[in-house]
């Protein structure tokens, strides 16, 4: 009832469903300082696949040169224990990491590119449309071995170099990803400076390129407007939500600044607004407390972190 | 007095309001950012930082800061600024210096102070300190008078009648000072009942510069009794207006509300009160503050009330967030289009200097990111 009423001008209702994609274990832990143990990782996503959460982000299959947290790749994909109906799937930058991720027994692989040309440079050292020929391949060795890829775009809402960024470039990445075969393309505020009116200009853009069915927002917290973006994506009938468990990762731009949205405090504001997730809070909440003991932090879920006793 | 649109309240024709407010002419001139919603295009903030924020902080706050504070707030084109509270030092430590404070603050034309007066006492001591706006509460339950103000409902209520008939006597020597009285009252009947008759008092003491505005609590839940019906809610606000309420401030005293029970809820008020006449006050002790507000919002509703930092805790959850922060609703609003006359950039200012003070973290995630981007160019355009 509260879900259909809070629909848009235009009468769109709230969806009913929303999918959690969770990417603690990847997007969250790869942003943390503390090294986290194997076996702690592997904890992890188990309890996490306990709380009925239905896509676990798993790890990422690049050179640990690069990310020394996610050098375990191999062992956390091999000692997880995957609950049937739960997707997890792993990062593969190129087809060196899309073999490795196979070999090791990955059965959805994600991709990425930039909506700021600046900070694909910077980042990657190639420009937007340079990386994404470089995923060619990726796609082709994906369509070979029938795996599914998602797609990611960074900086929807705003670059750390460049400033502003044109909703029409973000359709632009997002349509080619698109078309290259990924089956959804999640739409990264990458520094979190997005406010509910650039969200919905910047969606507005998007699903004129790509169905809303196959979009999905991955919102960053820095500026605490991450729940009210995930509001206004749900009213343009957005449906699926990247969040990482205690709100793991800070954001690499803004030291000591909050990065992932908490995904307690998603599914809280979710249940509350009658949409169904599937998952268990309580159960998760256990999770975001195991890993925070374990990296002797505290969380960033407020949920959380409020024990009322009413 | 309560058909007033609160935008106007100070205000009889457009010619005065561009001259009391300069900024509202360049505003009409500049092109709105579209939203693809029905949104306000202004919203008038309530900062409640000083009094609410800082008696629920746990380090006492020596007198010069919180003078330094209020006047550093009074500089960001915040309209209304909760200054302090006029209740015994006994129970409220960090609001033993009331006089000291309102009498040392620099007062901004154009900005209201109101502070809050428990009973007779504080009534005096307000206003012999200059207070030109007060407020008075109930309590929901004898469990909360008793813990609030040390008595029952009714002794409460007698408390009250001698103010309000104090300040209509001072009406005459004090002829030209607007003195609102500012009601915090609750959801129960009971509370209700004598809140009625009190403000029947009100009225009928033929006071018209008496001004009310009730704050309701527990809007959305209560940590006594839970989930809390929205007719409740509607029926007390229904009450208070009839009366001759111009604003009601909506609470969600223990944060637990989301978009879901707040549009509930609002759609409920909304059915008895005009839009122009409510306000929310959300907490953001689950993170729910923004969306609530967002919501609250999109139906219209255009006053909000936050504090600096968001300061105060939860007395209810120990530990956990309680005001949702002004500069995050700042940024939020701003980000939207929706113009508040208050300089963001000051605000965290303000917010910087009272956490330094009390040797904490503010709570504002604005103010946290701000300043912390490691050399990059600022995206910060609503700063």
């Amino acid at each position: 009832p509260g879900r259909q009423c809070l629909s848009t001008s235009s009468g769109q209702a709230l969806p009913e469903k929303v999918k959690i994609v969770e990417v603690g274990p990847r997007d969250g832990l790869q942003n943390e300082k503390t090294m986290v143990p194997t076996e702690t990782k592997i904890n992890l996503i188990d309890m996490l696949s306990a709380s009925g959460l239905p896509v676990i982000e798993a790890t990422s299959f690049v050179s640990p040169k690069w990310v020394p947290q996610m050098a375990d790749q191999v062992e956390v994909m091999k000692g997880i224990d995957r609950k049937p109906g739960v997707s997890y799937p792993v990062l593969t930058p190129n087809l060196k990491g899309f073999q490795a991720a196979i070999k090791a027994g990955a059965s959805e692989v994600a991709i990425f590119g930039a909506a700021s040309e600046l900070f694909s440079k910077k980042n990657i050292n190639c420009s937007v449309d340079e990386s994404l020929q470089r995923f060619d391949e990726v796609m082709k060795a994906a369509k070979e071995f029938g795996v599914p890829v998602r797609g990611y775009v960074s900086c929807v809402l705003g670059c750390p170099y460049e400033g502003k960024v044109a909703p029409e470039k973000v359709a632009h990445v997002a349509k080619r990803l698109y078309s290259m075969g990924c089956y959804e393309i999640s739409l990264g505020d990458t520094i979190g400076v997005g406010t509910p009116g650039s969200m919905s200009k910047m969606l507005e853009a998007v699903s004129r390129e790509v169905p809303v069915n196959a979009l999905a927002v991955h919102c960053h917290d820095t500026y605490g407007q991450a729940l009210a973006n995930i509001l206004v994506a749900l009213q343009m009938g957005i449906s699926v939500v990247d969040s990482s468990v205690a709100g793991l990762g800070g954001c690499p731009y803004a030291q000591g600044a909050s990065g992932n949205v908490a995904t307690e405090d998603v599914v809280y504001m979710l249940h509350g607004l009658g949409i169904q997730t599937g998952v268990d809070l309580s159960k998760l909440m256990d999770a975001g407390a195991f890993i925070c003991r374990t990296l002797n932090r505290k969380t960033n879920s407020k949920v959380a972190q409020a024990t009322c006793k009413l | 007095m309560g058909n007033v649109p609160t935008t106007v309240k100070h205000c009889l024709s457009y010619e005065q309001l561009i001259q009391d407010y300069p900024w509202l002419k360049r505003w009409l001139l500049e092109e709105k950012t579209n939203t693809g919603h029905e949104f306000p295009e202004f919203v008038k903030i309530v900062e409640v930082g000083p009094r609410d924020g800082l008696q629920n902080e746990t380090e006492i706050v020596p007198t010069g800061v919180k003078i330094q504070l209020i006047d550093m707030l009074s500089g960001t084109g915040l309209p209304v600024i909760e200054a302090t509270s006029f209740v015994s030092s006994k129970w409220v430590p960090q609001m033993a210096d009331h006089t000291d404070v309102l009498r040392g603050i620099q007062r901004a034309p154009h900005v209201r102070y109101p502070v809050l007066t428990p009973n007779m006492q504080g009534f005096q001591d307000a206003v012999a300190a200059g207070a030109t706006e007060v407020a008075v509460f109930g309590s929901a339950s004898e469990t909360f008078s008793k813990k609030n103000i040390n008595c029952s409902i009714d002794e409460s209520m007698l408390r009250f009648k001698e103010v309000i008939n104090t300040a209509k006597e001072r009406q005459i020597p004090v002829r030209g000072f607007i003195i609102s009285i500012r009601i915090i009252s609750c959801h129960h009947h009971q509370c209700l009942d004598s809140m009625g008759g009190f403000i029947l008092l009100l009225i009928r003491a033929d006071a018209p510069q008496l001004q009310i505005s009730p704050y309701v609590s527990c809007a959305l839940g209560c940590p006594h009794e839970g989930y809390i019906e929205p007719s409740k809610v509607s029926e007390v606000a229904k009450s208070l207006y009839e009366l001759g309420c111009y604003e009601i401030s909506l609470g969600d005293t223990i944060g637990v509300g989301t978009p879901g029970s707040m549009f509930k809820m609002l759609q409920s008020v909304m059915k008895e009160v005009p839009t122009n006449a409510l306000a929310v006050h959300c907490h953001d002790t689950y993170g729910q503050a923004l969306p609530n507000i967002l919501t609250a919002l999109q139906m219209g509703v255009c006053v909000v009330d936050s504090a600096v930092a968001g300061l105060g805790g939860c007395p209810y959850a120990q530990g956990s967030s309680g005001n949702v922060s002004t500069e995050d609703v700042l940024y939020m609003l701003h980000g939207m289009g929706i113009e508040t006359g208050v300089n963001l950039a000051k605000v965290i200012e303000a917010g910087d200097f009272i956490c330094n003070a009390l040797h904490r973290e503010t709570n504002s995630k604005v103010a946290k990111a701000r300043g912390r981007t490691l050399g990059c160019v600022s995206v910060r355009e609503n700063i």
